[in-house]
């Protein structure tokens, strides 16, 4: 299977570590990536914040550059940009105008029919079953708690792979792999998102919660399906014990992580030594 | 840069794809919003004020920028307000009028600095991100922990490959300066 | 040679603002056919229609035109106004000049041009119009009522105490439907069962009424006055006439944890079973999913023990048929299925409040009965999680209901008092408890009920908080609620013990398809549409079938009873006439030159065109036809259309009409 792929900057800046990951478990799985050229920025939270229409013309340059290759699907593996892809792709399909406006905008025509996949989309697209099969490891001294973050499944008029209330894509394919998700309460909370540099302490307040709560609920590590996610809960455990004199130790990995290692992937491959929090 | 005008409901509503007037402020917005309990003014509070047509009075909140846009609101609006919409709108707003609220400084500076960032590279240089902003809260706020603050983290993100000085660009960063010029940005 | 009146109308300046009426008057005068025209200011007035009489006996007028406002508003009133004067009602046409013209246009020289043309176009009918007389169909004087809650009971009351026979069909295994598992009823705190079960023991013990439980209506055929009802009543497996209700069946049954409807899940029950200690009738009935003989083959100790041999294993469904004159839809309400729902609902749940993920959060009907006295916990307040006393209870209003992003963009009309009811009941329970409700407004209007909310604030100290619940989670067996108040302007998280979900209340299950068989309308939510819904509210536009109670829409329970007893009066209305009569503009078949291809019977909406057969004296077949049913044809006029030898017309409307009045724009 090939499909389309556009990492986002995260995945090539200090999330290298979740496109080690994620490359090396599709690649596992016999999916190929093929990545967008000369992809740019999303456009991420600084650009809705500050110009609506930037919101909207960064992501629709990456959809006409994906229907200019050929790319009916896209893997984005960060939920934000996945959103802003989605959301700029429905506007544009709406509006004829609009659509009109943008192509103009960033220089190719565009449509918005790009379908756009997060990683648990990809992995419900090859299957649990194919993936059990490839499976040579068991999950079951894994008890995560599954973390959506906020974005990955909103908003819901768009994406309707999972319920955007009480989600369990990531535990069904995990449960078929041998782990014991647990049941807990902060599954769509926000980990502070793009607040980590800008205002740190937001990210501080509302990971440290997500951490207490998931093991408060018996958990043993997290997963996530997020860079900035990731990063807040990980490269932070350490500030957010030192602000809260908690003493968190969970460490948190992606969800091809977990799959990787359970399709027999050594950590070095997926990029798990390059978390900050490790499994002793 | 100023703009002339106040802006109007109408404004808020064209830029936010919203329409405030289906908001019959039930709360549910800031019953869920993860940052009600820090912001100075709640989300329904400030869909209400555009309501009311005192955008000039939205606009100069705090919570407009504490807000980690999480999308919560929206979601959960029972009159499918898009109220993360009327924040951005209220975001874009309080820069291009020079009214967003002293004390957000930081972040404001940090989501102008990301964009500056994207376009001169059409892919954002972390590095280079965090070294323009933590000079400018520096020179702005006098902030010196800031400026210090995650120093200790470069080598331990260097340790783990993820600490990349320069980072990548776009081959035709002409195209993203042009797309940053149509949008007026 | 035609003598035709026509009488235009003024409308005070309604009409005469933008149309000339004096001069179209005056131009009519003088078309073919037209004996006088004549203005008025009001013609539908007493000085108007005494003028319309006047000209009538006058100038010997044989048809008259009224060009003035929309037939819906006034033909009937014109017919009269000819009758009186002994023309035959239907030789009087209207041409709207109100609505279809100066209401819409503005520019005078065109609008009274216009207005002229329609005159003209109705005179041109007119002329053609037979004298009709209406259909007289014979009435069966026996009523059916379809739903046992309290609405049905009144009515059926009312009809049966003015003498007549009334058939009642009820679904559940007992009457009583909604308010016979209520604890107490606002705002008197009445105890529900003990003002309803009187009246349930006297539809019981009426000699007018019959009842059929565990039944439903299959099909109904025929029309105003003469309908055939066919009811399937379900396999009870037991027969009541044999049995004397002594218990010794529940008692002895195995099958015990069963979940109970009546209950909501509240409580468990056997499978043979009496829903509720008052239940009318008192008579067990026998869950064929949960008994161990049905499924299984085995056990029968139900059978063993019942010494009146009452038990029928063998039961089957039953179809009845029954000969009524009027229909009265009662079929109440049902609660909005919060949480995930399956399948194809349009109706998205409410996955962040947790409903079916936490046993403590509950929805109204179900705090009723764990609250009533004859509940499943002796009306102790109990957490289903672990029979703790709550200390700490949340009310939610509005779940489902006014929220147009989940579908059902009504307000329900009766929660706020329920929530106020709730938190008063509470606290009477336990004493030391807190209530606490979120609402988004405070829906009191009826006698009494403002006080009544106001009594649950500052006499039985329950909280008010303005504002929605966004999330509810569980931690170490307390529910985190996590709301606002937007009043004060803060968000407000309570930890409580037990939390109640006022949700929205739609019409009973499967209402739609009831609707489809009497040919009522309804709207989006599946509420039946009454006919006007200021001025005709319990009657339907299907001829003889009324409405009450919630199945018409949300309401208290004053507000069922009070529609039952109108719904009851409209049907007497109906019984007090020998026979009732039907408008005989209808279709009409040209036996002669029909070809019996009965397209128009495959075509009609109402299957009012029969398939007859013309015999000589001897009883040989001369050919076939079809024929309308003058009962049941509605003229909607599709089998003129269809009809490819132009054998089927429509009287009052007839094809050369519709010819005549299109020539005349020509």
């Amino acid at each position: 299977m090939e499909i389309g792929y556009y990492p986002g900057c995260a995945l090539h800046g200090s999330s290298n570590d979740y496109e080690s990951s994620v490359r090396a478990c599709l690649s596992a799985l016999g999916v190929s990536l093929r990545e967008l050229d000369d992809w740019i920025c999303c456009g991420a939270t600084a650009a809705h914040c500050l110009n609506q229409k930037l919101a909207v013309a960064l992501p629709a340059r990456n959809l006409a550059l994906a229907e200019r290759d050929g790319l009916p699907q896209m893997l984005a593996p960060c939920p934000m940009c996945s959103m802003e892809l989605i959301k700029a792709g429905s506007l544009l399909a709406q509006d004829a105008e609009l659509r009109r406006e943008i192509s103009e905008i960033v220089e190719l025509p565009v449509s918005g029919s790009t379908q756009i996949l997060n990683l648990i989309q990809i992995f419900q697209k090859i299957g649990a079953a194919r993936i059990k099969e490839a499976a040579v490891h068991s999950l079951e001294a894994f008890c995560p708690a599954c973390y959506y973050g906020c974005l990955l499944t909103r908003p819901p008029e768009n994406l309707r792979f999972d319920d955007c209330e009480q989600p369990s894509s990531m535990e069904t394919l995990l449960r078929e792999l041998g782990a014991q998700p647990v049941d807990w309460n902060f599954k769509t909370e926000c980990c502070g998102a793009g607040m980590t540099i800008a205002h740190e302490e937001t990210v501080l307040d509302l990971s440290n919660k997500i951490l207490s709560n998931a093991a408060a609920h018996g958990a043993n590590c997290i997963v996530v399906a997020c860079p900035m996610c990731q990063v807040n809960l990980d490269m932070k455990q350490a500030a957010i014990n030192a602000r809260h004199g908690t003493a968190h130790d969970l460490v948190v990995y992606y969800l091809s992580d977990l799959v990787g290692l359970a399709l027999g992937l050594d950590q070095q491959a997926l990029g798990i030594d390059r978390h900050f929090v490790v499994r002793k | 840069m100023k703009m002339p005008d106040e802006p109007t409901i109408a404004d808020v509503e064209r830029i936010a794809h919203a329409s405030v007037r289906d908001c019959y402020q039930c709360g549910k917005c800031s019953a869920g919003c993860p940052q009600a309990h820090a912001m100075d003014v709640l989300p329904n509070q400030l869909v209400r004020w555009v309501q009311l047509g005192r955008i000039d009075k939205a606009m100069r909140a705090a919570a407009v920028w504490q807000c980690v846009s999480c999308m919560t609101c929206s979601t959960r609006c029972p009159k499918s307000v898009n109220c993360a919409g009327v924040l951005d709108a209220l975001r874009q707003l309080s820069v291009e009028h020079d009214a967003a609220a002293p004390g957000q400084r930081r972040t404001i500076v940090f989501q102008q600095a990301f964009l500056d960032n994207i376009r001169r590279n059409g892919r954002l240089r972390e590095m280079e991100l965090v070294g323009i902003f933590k000079t400018k809260a520096f020179f702005g706020d006098l902030n010196i922990p800031l400026l210090m603050k995650d120093a200790l983290l470069a080598p331990q993100m260097m340790k783990r490959g993820k600490f990349h000085l320069f980072g990548e660009r776009v081959r035709d960063r002409g195209l993203v300066q042009r797309i940053f010029e149509r949008c007026h940005c | 040679m035609a003598r035709i009146g026509v009488f235009v109308c003024w409308c005070g300046e309604n009409i005469a603002r933008n149309v000339d009426v004096q001069a179209i008057a005056a131009a009519a005068a003088e078309e073919p056919g037209v004996a006088c025209g004549v203005a008025y200011k009001y013609m539908c007035s007493d000085p108007g229609q005494t003028l319309i009489g006047e000209k009538i006996a006058a100038e010997r007028l044989d048809g008259i035109v009224i060009a003035s406002c929309s037939p819906h508003m006034h033909l009937k009133t014109f017919r009269k106004t000819a009758q009186r004067q002994g023309l035959n009602p239907y030789l009087v046409e209207m041409a709207n000049i109100r609505e279809h013209c100066s209401w819409v246009h503005h520019d005078r020289e065109q609008a009274t041009a216009k207005a002229l043309d329609l005159i003209r176009m109705a005179v041109a009918k007119v002329r053609r119009d037979q004298a009709l007389e209406p259909i007289r169909v014979p009435v069966t004087r026996r009523a059916l009522v379809i739903g046992g809650g309290v609405a049905g009971i009144q009515a059926a009351l009312d009809i049966a105490d003015a003498g007549y026979q009334v058939v009642m069909v009820e679904r559940e295994p007992s009457i009583g439907g909604k308010m016979a598992g209520l604890s107490e009823t606002f705002p008197t705190l009445d105890c529900s069962q003990c003002i309803l079960t009187p009246r349930m023991v006297d539809v019981a013990q009426h000699p007018n009424i019959k009842l059929y439980t565990c039944s439903e209506v299959e099909s109904v055929d025929g029309f105003l006055g003469n309908f055939k009802v066919t009811i399937r009543k379900r396999a009870r497996y037991v027969d009541i006439a044999k049995c004397t209700g002594c218990g010794q069946c529940w008692n002895a049954c195995p099958s015990k944890k069963n979940l109970s409807q009546f209950d909501y899940g509240m409580g468990t029950r056997t499978a043979i079973y009496v829903p509720f200690p008052q239940a009318v009738p008192a008579r067990p009935v026998i869950d064929p999913a949960a008994c161990i003989r049905l499924t299984k083959g085995k056990c029968g100790i139900c059978a063993k023990k019942c010494q009146a041999g009452a038990i029928l294993f063998e039961d089957h469904d039953e179809l009845v048929s029954e000969d009524v004159g009027a229909v009265v839809v009662a079929t109440g309400y049902q609660l909005y299925q919060i949480g995930r729902p399956e399948g194809d609902d349009k109706l998205s749940g409410y996955g962040e409040y947790g409903y079916g993920r936490y046993p403590d959060v509950i929805d109204s009907l179900q705090f009723e009965r764990l609250v009533s006295a004859s509940g499943p916990s002796g009306g102790e307040l109990r957490r289903p999680s672990d029979g703790q006393v709550p200390k700490t209870v949340v009310f939610v209003s509005c779940v489902g209901s006014r929220d147009n992003a989940k579908g059902l963009s009504y307000c329900s009309k009766i929660c706020c008092m329920v929530n106020a009811k709730h938190t008063m009941l509470y606290k009477h329970k336990v004493h030391d408890g807190q209530a606490h409700v979120f609402y988004m407004d405070i829906r009191a209007g009826g006698k009494n009920y403002d006080e009544f909310v106001r009594r649950a604030i500052e006499q039985d100290g329950a909280h008010y908080h303005r504002g929605r619940v966004s999330k509810i989670t569980e931690e170490n067996g307390r529910l985190i609620v996590r709301g606002v108040d937007t009043l004060a302007g803060e968000p407000l998280t309570i930890a409580a013990d037990m939390v109640v979900l006022a949700s929205a209340i739609r019409p009973a299950e499967r209402v739609e398809e009831l609707a489809q068989k009497l040919n009522v309308g309804y709207d989006e939510f599946g509420f039946l549409s009454e006919s006007h819904p200021k001025l005709r509210p319990v009657e339907t536009n299907a001829a003889g079938v009324f409405v009450c109670g919630v199945c018409q829409g949300p309401k208290d329970i004053p507000e069922s009873v009070a529609q039952a007893s109108a719904a009851a009066g409209k049907v007497l209305v109906m019984f007090s006439h020998e026979n009732l009569s039907r408008e005989p503009e209808i279709a009409r078949v040209n036996e002669t030159t029909c070809a019996a291809c009965f397209a128009c019977r495959r075509a009609c909406p109402y299957h009012a065109i029969d398939q007859a057969e013309i015999r000589d004296r001897g009883g040989k077949l001369i050919k076939r036809t079809a024929r309308v049913n003058p009962g049941l044809c509605m003229g909607c006029g599709t089998c003129v259309a269809v009809c490819p030898s132009k054998s089927a017309d429509l009287d009052g409307f007839t094809e050369q009409q519709i010819y005549a009045m299109l020539e005349c724009l020509a």
